[in-house]
């Protein structure tokens, strides 16, 4: 469903903004067909190469326009790493770096086709703004609110979605008033909701984990935040402790773990084995707050 | 001294660089080939700099841009004072060419194997926004070659017919080389071979506008010869 809005938005953006341009390494080019046909200078697949990808955006940057690239997350964060960090960051230009597959979307494809450290690449890069959507109702306002400026912008599209679509959830959203702060980022929402039912203890949402919302965590933790994030666990934990500086603070960090699973399946059954499944999450955040 | 160095006046520019360049074989190497891009090919000039239509110029091979500074300055992007303090914590020039921090520079380079993508990139960009007169070189060097990403660059340029002119410096430093000629990894590009040091042969070649993307292999002596 979010694929389905990246696709729509984007060829509308396309449609309506001649600074836009989009750069494909294969993936979804069947969907981008009819753009293509109605641009073929701004719609742009340059075959199964995902270092040129970056690049050429990095180059269609450096003209004024601005490129929207787009493939599974290990592929265009995981090995276009350096075109990332040279040919955007180092050229100091933008892009709008759009993907599928982040964690084990790619369930059954395996680790060849899984990223969980997407964002934590793009963490050790200056300048990125990160959204990770929670439903696919939230994906068509952050496509075009990237395409009004240069900078910086990962828009990470997943399986997952919660219920409901939350709008502006750049910052915290309370959706749970109580006790200790849980965090839940992108489509952890209803993980979350459901493991915290009964618990006293206050939810809230983002679907924009970078910059952080530095101010509002500030003011929501009083002294206990759990983080779940729908990937590599512990990505945001630099963030949260320079936010929290000189604030005392107990933390914990639920994500997806470093250790290879090597089976296949879907992404429910690889959320159950990282423990971000309700019950999972449940006992991990009891036992945190016991 | 080459010839252009001294009919130039770039001999005086590129002493002032020397003492602590990394990279002083592979510099000069490009020397007659920058100079005649920017003295008799290039339309830009420091005043139209940043010109959307100007033509492009991009140093993949970032590696020994002494030879490259120079010609900037001569030609008066930035003054030649800053050849003074190449690499120094308050000059704008590195080791390797920063296009955030020089007049002139259109990329930033040293990691090999980016300049080429950034161009093709660059000429897409300018195509798509009716810039059809404007041209898109970039440099590289036959060593730089070894990085894979150049030739994902090179098949893509061919198969979309995209005119942009690369400038490979073949100073033979390829640990490996590239048996039967470098121009035979380029198929299906316009190939010309000529001695990087010939101004005139260079002008020749690098003048004539193609139709699909066009190659020349600038032949010097070997590194370290």
């Amino acid at each position: 469903m979010m694929r389905e809005s990246f696709i729509a938005t984007t060829t509308e953006l396309l449609d309506d903004d001649p600074r836009t341009a989009l750069v494909l390494a294969d993936i979804s080019a069947e969907p981008f067909a009819p753009a293509r046909s109605r641009h073929p200078e701004r719609v742009l697949n340059v075959g199964i190469r995902e270092q040129l990808m970056a690049s050429v955006a990095g180059g269609l940057a450096l003209t004024g326009m601005r490129p929207y690239l787009h493939s599974y997350a290990p592929f265009a964060v995981d090995r276009a790493y350096e075109q990332l960090k040279l040919d955007l960051g180092h050229q100091d230009v933008g892009a709008v770096v759009v993907t599928i597959g982040g964690s084990y979307d790619a369930s059954a494809e395996g680790y060849t086709h899984q990223s969980p450290g997407d964002v934590a690449l793009l963490d050790t890069l200056e300048g990125w703004t990160v959204h990770v959507p929670g439903h696919h109702d939230e994906v068509p306002a952050m496509l075009r609110e990237a395409a009004r400026h240069d900078d910086r912008v990962y828009v990470r599209l997943g399986l997952q979605e919660n219920d409901r679509a939350h709008p502006d959830a750049g910052r915290l959203v309370v959706l749970r008033r109580g006790g200790p702060l849980v965090v839940a980022v992108g489509p952890m929402l209803d993980p979350v909701l459901e493991a915290t039912t009964g618990l006293d203890v206050t939810v809230a949402y983002t679907n924009r984990p970078r910059p952080f919302d530095a101010e509002g965590l500030r003011a929501l933790t009083g002294g206990e935040v759990v983080v779940v994030e729908p990937y590599l666990a512990g990505t945001s934990a630099a963030a949260v402790s320079a936010a929290l500086e000189g604030v005392p603070h107990r933390a914990l960090h639920l994500g997806v773990g470093r250790r290879e699973v090597r089976r296949y399946g879907s992404w429910r059954d690889h959320a159950r084995e990282h423990g971000l499944d309700a019950p999972g999450l449940r006992a991990s955040i009891m036992d945190f707050l016991s | 001294m080459t010839a252009t160095a001294v009919q130039s006046g770039l001999g005086p520019l590129l002493h002032r660089l020397t003492g602590d360049e990394k990279h002083a074989p592979s510099a000069h190497s490009t020397l007659d080939v920058l100079w005649v891009l920017y003295d008799r090919v290039l339309r830009v000039s420091p005043e139209t700099a940043d010109a959307p239509g100007r033509d492009r110029f991009l140093l993949s091979k970032g590696h020994g841009p002494a030879a490259y500074y120079a010609v900037l300055a001569a030609k008066g992007f930035f003054p030649e004072q800053w050849l003074d303090d190449l690499g120094g914590w308050d000059s704008p020039l590195g080791h390797h060419p920063d296009r955030v921090r020089i007049p002139g520079v259109e990329a930033g380079t040293g990691s090999l194997g980016h300049g080429l993508g950034l161009s093709i990139g660059v000429a897409l960009g300018l195509r798509a926004q009716g810039f059809t007169r404007t041209r898109t070189f970039v440099l590289l060097g036959d060593a730089e070659l070894d990085e894979g990403s150049n030739h994902e660059g090179i098949a893509y340029a061919a198969a979309t017919r995209l005119p942009i002119t690369a400038i490979v410096i073949d100073n033979q430093s390829s640990t490996h080389g590239w048996p039967g000629g470098i121009a035979a990894r380029f198929p299906g590009w316009d190939v010309s071979v000529v001695g990087g040091r010939d101004r005139d042969r260079l002008e020749h070649a690098l003048k004539p506008r193609h139709n699909r993307p066009n190659l020349i292999v600038a032949t010097v002596e070997r590194k370290g010869s």
